[in-house]
């Protein structure tokens, strides 16, 4: 064959449709938009009904983390990422849906090495490198505090 | 007899039976009606998805044989594959067919793979009856290679669609069209194509491989034949076969990519074709064999091309290896008459 | 206001997100963990605080909430118990997230069966 990978690679650039990158942002916007719309909507009610600030943020996930694991048991939730793609990958209802999918998938691998162990083959990751750069920013916290005078 | 890379046979194998099943996607899809059986419960009524496959692949090979008027023991060798871990749904699915097993692993290419092996042994008398099989399903795939079905993502324009279904064919001696005349095993190529949602563009190179060899082997010309048939090649595979295949001079008229004849990727939201080891195999026991059988076309050649990546090797960064196979069909059993010689 | 604030904001974060996807190689796994750390970072740079004042549930419901949680909450640890708070402030302030996605996880996987996504 007279092609090579270098002038494949070219070929097949030109070849692959590109993702349409407008409506793609437009579908992640109005999608997540909306869903931190309805989270908006839950803080708002709890800090009304007289929950502290940490608190109404706290059931505000924990909402949507119910609602997202709902409508993922449902099958509703991946047919909405169809098309919101990042729009429901980045908030927490895309946590929770990277969770809850797993689980649900794996039950037939039984109930520890199924479920226990891959539920966090999507948000294990998030939680290791989450708590990684909270460490380092705590280190760096507790010297700046110390040597620096805070 | 043997030319290059090409075996042809002196008294061609015929494919006696053949039996085509599909799920509820493909019984959406344009070849529909063609279809032996389709599953309209992805579970098929059972537990999990790999033991859906097995139910299907199975049932597959049920048909087939029942077709051919033949009980399993009959069989001298059946070569079956599909893309679970370790070909377990073809392997599961023996336990219920008391014959010889022999299971292949070429991930797409498997049932040209399978046939072609068949036929050199059915053709050199070492099997009497030999069948060749292979399965994919969207759900067990998409577990196994991709995110939980339940997971939410989307999928870029150049992905394909597993498909959900299986193909099985039962050859003997010659007695009956179709007729496998020859048989092209092909080599690995990779151009580097590290994209695991363009598998199209890493097996086109080994489809080109394939056909330039068999064209050169046989002194064959690509018009020569009512179509050429490629696996899973989808859109974007493709259009890269064609335009490879220009660089070196040759066009290749009536081209038909069973990745895009399986679905109707304008409506059925498949991206770029269908895929799958069930793919190929579905379309050739529902499409292509009947239609030699009936004489509605005379030759044919038939190209299953795979991509041999694993989830590990793509996590560590390689690029996908791709392999195609190519088996000659026809309508009739002498050989070809090769005007002015 | 706050409402359309929220709207807009939130839709803009999974905008970079969807950016991310169609322009770089990265797999959603992976800008999942680019916004969870950047959301520490931009904590800890003090530049979350002011947004999330702007957009409320704009800012926290997207997965940098997630970081400016782990962010804070060792911040506050450190504040109250020194070094040690390196180590339990973190976690301990996003518990209820997680918490609460384990066992909505743990109990779907109980009620229903994975689907076909035909």
């Amino acid at each position: 064959m007279r092609t090579d990978a270098v002038k494949y690679d070219r070929m097949r650039r030109q070849a692959s449709p590109p993702s349409p990158i407008v409506k793609d942002c437009l579908c992640a916007f109005f999608a997540g938009g909306s869903i931190c719309l309805v989270g908006e909507i839950l803080r708002t009610a709890f800090l009304s009904a007289g929950l502290a600030v940490k608190d109404a943020a706290l059931l505000t996930s924990v909402c949507l983390i119910a609602l997202s694991a709902l409508t993922t048991a449902l099958g509703w939730y991946q047919k909405l990422a169809a098309h919101a793609g990042a729009g429901t990958l980045v908030p927490i209802t895309g946590f929770a849906n990277s969770i809850v999918s797993p689980a649900v998938e794996f039950r037939s691998e039984g109930l520890v090495p199924g479920v226990g162990a891959k539920m966090f083959i999507i948000a294990g990751p998030v939680i290791v490198y989450g708590t990684i750069a909270s460490v380092v920013w705590g280190i760096l916290y507790f010297l700046s505090k110390r040597y620096m005078g805070g | 007899m043997r030319k290059g890379d090409t075996i042809l046979f002196q008294t061609p194998p015929s494919i006696l039976s053949y039996a085509a099943v599909g799920g509820k996607k493909e019984a959406e899809g344009p070849l529909a009606p063609h279809f032996d059986q389709l599953f309209l419960d992805s579970r098929c009524g059972e537990e999990s998805w790999e033991k859906a496959e097995c139910t299907i692949t199975r049932r597959c090979l049920t048909l087939a044989l029942q077709k051919a008027n033949l009980s399993a023991s009959a069989l001298d060798g059946v070569f079956a594959g599909d893309l679970q871990f370790q070909c377990t749904a073809s392997a599961y699915a023996m336990r219920a067919f008391d014959a010889p097993y022999l299971g292949l692993y070429g991930a797409c290419s498997t049932m040209a793979e399978g046939v072609g092996l068949a036929a050199c042994l059915v053709a050199c008398g070492h099997m009497k009856y030999a069948a060749a099989m292979t399965s994919s399903h969207f759900c067990a795939a998409e577990r196994q290679f991709r995110t939980p079905l339940d997971y939410g993502g989307k999928r870029t324009p150049t992905a394909q669609w597993t498909v959900t279904g299986a193909g099985a064919a039962v050859l003997c001696a010659g007695c009956c069209a179709p007729y496998v005349r020859a048989v092209t095993f092909g080599r690995v190529r990779d151009l580097e194509v590290t994209d695991i949602n363009n598998m199209g563009a890493a097996m086109a190179p080994a489809a080109c491989e394939t056909l330039l060899r068999y064209f050169a082997d046989t002194a064959q010309r690509p018009d020569a034949f009512d179509a050429v048939y490629t696996g899973d090649l989808g859109q974007i595979g493709s259009t890269l076969l064609h335009q490879l295949l220009q660089r070196e001079g040759i066009v290749l008229p009536r081209h038909r990519d069973c990745g895009l004849r399986i679905y109707d990727c304008n409506t059925q939201n498949v991206q770029a074709g269908g895929s799958g080891a069930g793919c190929s195999a579905s379309v050739l026991c529902c499409e292509v064999l009947p239609a030699l059988r009936e004489g509605r076309m005379k030759r044919v050649l038939f190209l299953s091309t795979g991509a041999l990546m694993s989830q590990t090797t793509f996590l560590q960064g390689e690029s996908i290896p791709g392999i195609a196979h190519l088996i000659e069909l026809s309508s009739e059993s002498d050989l070809p008459q090769k005007e002015g010689l | 206001m706050q409402y359309f604030n929220a709207f807009w904001v939130g839709g803009a974060i999974c905008v970079i997100g969807q950016l991310l996807i169609d322009l770089t190689k990265l797999t959603p796994a992976r800008i999942l963990v680019c916004f969870v750390v950047s959301g520490v970072v931009l904590s800890a740079l003090g530049l979350f605080a002011p947004l999330a004042e702007f957009a409320g549930a704009g800012a926290s419901v997207p997965l940098l909430g997630f970081g400016n949680l782990l962010a804070e909450g060792v911040k506050q640890a450190v504040d109250e118990q020194g070094l040690i708070g390196v180590l339990s402030g973190g976690l301990s302030a996003a518990c209820g997230g997680i918490t609460a996605a384990l066992t909505c996880g743990f109990l779907a996987s109980l009620l229903v069966k994975s689907r076909d996504q035909n």
